[in-house]
């Protein structure tokens, strides 16, 4: 496979950031009760990420290494700025809606953590693929969740009824439990979906070079150091 | 013919009790408040628990078949959470509400944490807690003989005095099992005679949120007595407190369950939005159950009686 289309592949798929590395969670629990909120967050980050990882990672080699967290971090904050001003000159809606989880993405585990973790180390065009696979993957965990339970607690798809008019919305999906639920469950399908071996523990060793991780990536040494560049 | 002498390892003394005769106790200890709910609120009391329990038992069949794990509903409890979660719910219901609750109950909250005896919470209350945020309307009209009206708790916080042995007797509007309190008592007697409970929770429960509301909330012995007979309060301490999964199995620590259950209470109904609070106290405190028993493990026979919380401080020192 393609190394760019690698990076998109792992960022949306086999290390998505919410339903495999558990990243971001403030937001994701806080902001996805409907899917346009999902998308919206999940959009404006992924801008933060892609710029972020393109700058930090042509930036590092001028970066000291005792100073990159403050760098990375001047680096991140910069962008979300701009993308706080634009959203709240274009998206004003949008922008109330999302609230201060907009400022907030600045101390986005998954931000950083790409920054750390890949950007430092690896070229900046890749980095910048890297996070729009991160991205991605983040505007469609949201999507979906938003959009799970946009339907079960109000009925409705981006605003638009789609379940018949006597169906009682459960409301519960709207609010704090509701969003702990939908996760678990997006989580347990994703991993059911994403590799055999990952829930089972059965599959042989055909299939686990097949799917490349076993699931459990941190007792596994070979892919213990993935992600550090190869 | 020679004596055989059978030589094996222990447990030499064996209990003739089962999953299934416990469950059996408990649902039978059920039955005489049950029958007062369907004669009270009519016939559509039972048909909301009879669509409780089978919605129980057959989203465990389904869940237990579709997982390829051993099939568990001839041990009652699917049965006892079934009728337990009916009996929290008010006579005029819609029936689909009571079968949702029964599958979130199962499926949710006991079988994806594996099943009986591994629940955190009592699924049964966690369900009654989803079905009152989502559906906070329906779940919380009461009516009795056609008549829609406060519960005695909501009344009394508006300051109206209500008639005690009304209540004792449970001529009053409530969800169907918690109106009758002699009729809960007649069935916890059967629960504590038999053994399948013991008195510690229950009591440590009540005596704890009546000196609470006597002394924070109204002194008059009257208006205490009528918020024990009131709500689900003696239900909820004799059959949901009490579920053998999620309260502490220490005797130390089943009355700090109890203390904790009564504060819990007391607050909620004194100052929280609602004037009832025995459900979110129950599922609230089954989650500092393991905090409790750790805290008040008794010292193993021959080691020095060091007290739980003293041994847990030591240890958070020692790191």
């Amino acid at each position: 496979m393609n190394k760019y289309v690698e990076r998109l592949y792992n960022g949306i798929w086999k290390e998505n950031p919410i339903f495999v590395q558990m990243l971001g969670l403030c937001p994701t629990l806080a902001v996805t009760t409907s899917a346009i909120n999902g998308v919206g967050m999940g959009l404006s980050s992924t801008a933060v990420l892609v710029c972020a990882n393109l700058l930090i990672s042509a930036l590092r080699h001028l970066i000291p290494d005792r100073v990159r967290l403050p760098g990375e971090i001047v680096v991140v904050a910069s962008l979300v700025t701009i993308v706080d001003m634009l959203m709240e000159g274009f998206l004003p809606s949008l922008y109330s809606a999302l609230g201060i989880y907009i400022p907030l993405i600045v101390v986005n585990c998954i931000i950083l953590g790409r920054a750390e973790s890949f950007a430092m180390k690896n070229t900046p065009i890749l980095s910048a693929f890297d996070g729009l696979g991160m991205g991605l993957g983040f505007t469609i965990a949201l999507g979906l969740i938003g959009a799970c339970r946009e339907v079960l607690g109000a009925g409705t798809v981006f605003g638009i009824q789609v379940t018949p008019s006597s169906f009682q919305p459960i409301s519960i999906f709207i609010l704090a439990p509701g969003a702990f639920f939908v996760l678990s469950m997006l989580t347990a399908l994703q991993n059911k979906l994403k590799a055999p071996c990952a829930t089972n523990g059965s599959a042989d060793k055909e299939e686990k070079e097949n799917f490349g991780c076993t699931g459990n990536c941190m007792t596994c040494a070979e892919h213990k150091t993935e992600g550090e560049g190869k | 013919m020679s004596k055989l002498f059978n030589v094996s390892s222990s447990p030499h003394v064996r209990s003739s009790e089962t999953t299934r005769s416990i469950m059996m106790d408990v649902a039978i200890a059920m039955l005489p408040a049950t029958a007062y709910g369907v004669f009270q609120f009519g016939l559509h009391a039972l048909l909301v628990l009879i669509v409780t329990i089978l919605a129980c038992v057959l989203s465990e069949y389904v869940y237990e078949k579709g997982m390829k794990k051993p099939i568990t509903i001839s041990d009652f409890s699917a049965v006892v959470t079934g009728m337990i979660l009916a009996l929290n719910m008010p006579a005029t219901i819609p029936l689909w509400i009571p079968a949702l609750g029964g599958v979130f109950a199962i499926i949710v909250v006991k079988q994806l944490y594996g099943g009986l005896g591994q629940n955190f919470m009592n699924p049964a209350l966690a369900a009654r807690c989803f079905l009152l945020i989502s559906f906070a309307g329906k779940m919380s009209s009461f009516t009795l003989d056609g008549w829609s009206g406060a519960t005695p708790l909501a009344a009394m916080r508006n300051g109206e005095t209500m008639d005690l042995a009304s209540m004792f007797i449970g001529k009053i509007p409530g969800t169907i099992g918690e109106v009758s309190v002699i009729a809960l008592l007649i069935g916890a007697a059967y629960l504590v005679v038999r053994k399948v409970i013991s008195l510690r929770i229950p009591l440590t429960y009540i005596i704890t949120t009546a000196v609470f509301i006597f002394i924070f909330g109204n002194h008059d012995p009257y208006y205490v007595a009528c918020e024990v007979c009131g709500g689900g309060l003696i239900f909820g301490a004799f059959f949901m407190a009490t579920d053998y999964v999620t309260s502490p199995v220490t005797p130390a620590g089943q009355y700090v369950f109890g203390v904790v259950l009564g504060l819990l209470t007391g607050i909620f109904r004194l100052w929280g939005a609602s004037a009832e609070g025995v459900s979110y106290a129950i599922i609230l405190s089954n989650l500092l159950v393991p905090v409790i028993e750790k805290a008040t493990l008794p010292a193993a026979f021959g080691r020095e009686s060091e007290s739980g919380w003293a041994k847990m401080f030591a240890k958070k020192e020692g790191k």
